[in-house]
This record gives C-alpha cells, sequence and structure tokens, in this order.
C-alpha cells in the first residue's frame, strides 16, 4: 500500500518514473539479444520479426512504448524542474504546451501513416 | 464552543526512542475543534502523563507538529474535520526523528543539520556600516523572500523519504535557510553555503519527490529551493575547473 505521506501528484510522478526506467533497464539485455541477431542469425530474426505480429505481442510492445513514453516526458519534466531557474507557474503552462504539441502532432503523425 | 454528544475515536502513539504502541482514547467532539485541542483535551481530562509539545496555538513557532493519519501537520492550525476519517484519527510523533515520550520527538538532529547546512548568518557588515538598502523587487530578494516564512515545524523534514532513507540528508528546511541565505545579499557566505550543502548528505541527495512541497503548512517550496542549490553547485563546480 502506498502510505498516506506519499499520496500526492510530485511523489506518483517521481514513482512512475522511477518504476519505468527500470521496467525498461530490463527489458534492455532482450532488445540488444535480438538486434544481434540481426548480425549473426538473420534466419532466426525473420522467426522473431514473425511472432512479433502476434496480437497479443504487439499488445505487449505497445505497453513498451508506453513505458518509453512515460519515463521520455518523466525525464522532460526532471530537466525542467531542476534546471529551469521558472516559476511553478511558468513549468506547468510549459508542461501543458509540449503536451498539447505531442498530442497534436502525434496526431497529424497518425493520419500520414 | 458548543459541545456536542458525539466523540471520537483518538488513537494516540505512547512510548519512547525504545518503542511503544497506540493506545486509544475516548474525546467528546466540538466546534472547531483543532487537533491539538484534542491531544490538550486527552492530557487534561484522560491521562495527565501524556507528553506533547506546543506554545503558540496560531501557527508561528513551529513546535506542534505530529504525524496525523499518517500525515506530517501542524496539529494546532488543522481541524479535525479535516481529517476525521470514520469517526477515528491517529496521532503519532513526527516521522523521522528520535522519539523523547509520546507525541513529542527529539527536534536536535533537525537543528543541527541548519548549522551543518551553514544555515546561519554570515556578516558582511560591521556596526559602524551604513545600513545597506535592499531593494524588494529585486530578483535575489524576490528568490530569497520565497523561502523566508519558515517556521522549523520539520513537517517537511517528516515528509522526506530521502531523509528516512539516509540520516545523513540534510534535509529540505536546512536546505531551503542555506538556499535563502545564498540569495540574501547581505550574507557573505555563499562559498561556504555551496560548499556545505555539496557534500555527502547535500542537496543533490533529493529525488525531488517534492513531498516537503507538498506538506510545508506555509505552502513554501524546499523542493525547488534544493533544485536552486543544485544548480548553483554545479555552476560553481565548472566555475573552479576553468
Ligand atoms: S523534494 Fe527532496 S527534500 Fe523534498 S521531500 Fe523530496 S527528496 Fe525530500
Ligand atoms: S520549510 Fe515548511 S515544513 Fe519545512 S520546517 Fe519550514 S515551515 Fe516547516
Ligand atoms: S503551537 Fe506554534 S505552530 Fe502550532
Amino acid at each position: 500500500m502506498i502510505r498516506p505521506h506519499r499520496t500526492h501528484p510530485l511523489w506518483y510522478a517521481f514513482i512512475l518514473h522511477r518504476v519505468s526506467g527500470a521496467l525498461l533497464a530490463l527489458f534492455l539485455p532482450a532488445h540488444f539479444w535480438v538486434l544481434s541477431m540481426a548480425l549473426n542469425e538473420a534466419a532466426r530474426l525473420d522467426g522473431f520479426l514473425a511472432w512479433t505480429d502476434m496480437p497479443l505481442v504487439k499488445f505487449a510492445e505497445f505497453g513498451l512504448v508506453f513505458l518509453l513514453a512515460v519515463h521520455f516526458f518523466g525525464g522532460l519534466r526532471l530537466l525542467a524542474l531542476e534546471l529551469m531557474p521558472w516559476t511553478s507557474r511558468q513549468k506547468t503552462l510549459a508542461a501543458g504546451a509540449v503536451g498539447l504539441s505531442v498530442l497534436v502532432s502525434g496526431t497529424f503523425f497518425l493520419q500520414a501513416v | 464552543m458548543s459541545s456536542t454528544d458525539t466523540r471520537m475515536k483518538v488513537s494516540v502513539w505512547r512510548g519512547d526512542h525504545e518503542g511503544g504502541e497506540f493506545q486509544i482514547f475516548d474525546v467528546p467532539a466540538q466546534d472547531s475543534q483543532t487537533v491539538l485541542d484534542v491531544v490538550a483535551w486527552i492530557q487534561q481530562n484522560d491521562d495527565p502523563t501524556l507528553s506533547y509539545r506546543f506554545a503558540c496555538r496560531v501557527g508561528m513557532c513551529g513546535s506542534c507538529a505530529m504525524m496525523v493519519n499518517g500525515q506530517p501537520r501542524w496539529t494546532c492550525r488543522t481541524h479535525v474535520k479535516k481529517v476525521l476519517k470514520d469517526n477515528c484519527i491517529e496521532i503519532g510523533p513526527l516521522r523521522n526523528l528520535p522519539v523523547i515520550k509520546d507525541l513529542a520527538a527529539d527536534m536536535d538532529p533537525f537543528f543541527e543539520k541548519w548549522v551543518k547546512a551553514e544555515g546561519v548568518f554570515h556578516p558582511s557588515k560591521t556596526r559602524n556600516d551604513q545600513i545597506e538598502e535592499i531593494d524588494p523587487a529585486s530578483v535575489q530578494r524576490v528568490k530569497a523572500d520565497a523561502g523566508i516564512e519558515c517556521i522549523n515545524c520539520s513537517v517537511c523534514y517528516a515528509s522526506c523519504d530521502t531523509v528516512a532513507g539516509n540520516p545523513d540528508f540534510l534535509g529540505p528546511a536546512a536546505l531551503n535557510r542555506a538556499w535563502t541565505l545564498y540569495n540574501d545579499s547581505r550574507d557573505a557566505g555563499s562559498r561556504k553555503i555551496l560548499d556545505a550543502v555539496s557534500g555527502a548528505g547535500g542537496c543533490h541527495n533529493c529525488h525531488s519527490m517534492g513531498s516537503c512541497a507538498h506538506f510545508c503548512p506555509n505552502g513554501l517550496n524546499p523542493m525547488d529551493a534544493i533544485a536552486g542549490l543544485k544548480r548553483a553547485t554545479a555552476a560553481a563546480f565548472f566555475r573552479r575547473r576553468t
């Protein structure tokens, strides 16, 4: 259970960043292993890529992209928080602007492909 | 104050630095009652051996902070109706500090860290000098003013998980004080301050979890102050190398 002194947005942001980071770190070795197949075992890689077409695996990939996005924006948040001598209001506005532009450009991107 | 017949179940932590347990008291509910009122009622009407600390009762002295339902709060300005859950409240001594007895925590480590963080004024003038004029609107002064209203209550210190995990961490209040002095144009100790806050237990330990800013009863933001120190110490590091 999350203890009472931790139940606030900044702590949730902190724990999301930590957990997504840890999970991505766990995934990295698998990632490199598959990449190495491209160099040494092309046939096995093709087999593997066919496997990734399965719906369940596709769904897991979605989770991976989600983790990456969470960690990426968590990192941007932290950089802004610690490196920018801005006021909290300016930071909120900046975060809103980034969020909005990602949404808009992301929609355009999805329509384009 | 009009009293009603309703009574509350209040769990109060009893014990000392060696350990203890919660004891349940039955306390009458009253209008506009604060958590400190509840503790005082118990001590005056039920168990005179209950130890706790307070002085001003108006949120100025910073001596009445306790854990209320697991969250650090200034009890003299926390209304019971804000924290009452299913007619129960749990009250304990501040987290991250040794307990003297019952609800009274030992504040020594907290204040020792203020001194360690160079949170003491370093005069730049003598009494024979002209009084310096300070422009309250200057950028530097606005930064200093943002952290000046600290009442040393240790609420932030009790909320901080980094303090819990690293007994050497100077903690949010001491670092907030150091940042305030660093931005005070009358203080001559900026170099000393940066050295003090960049060591092993210094500002770079902070994980920016923000519990300090969330719970500070005076609305200060020690996390921001610490971020300021992180920038200042990093800049000083590179300046010294070149
Ligand atoms: S922001 Fe830093 S000082 Fe404040 S509670 Fe979190 S770790 Fe502690
Ligand atoms: S910074 Fe806020 S919470 Fe921390 S000691 Fe000062 S007044 Fe209390
Ligand atoms: S008794 Fe002084 S701040 Fe609560």
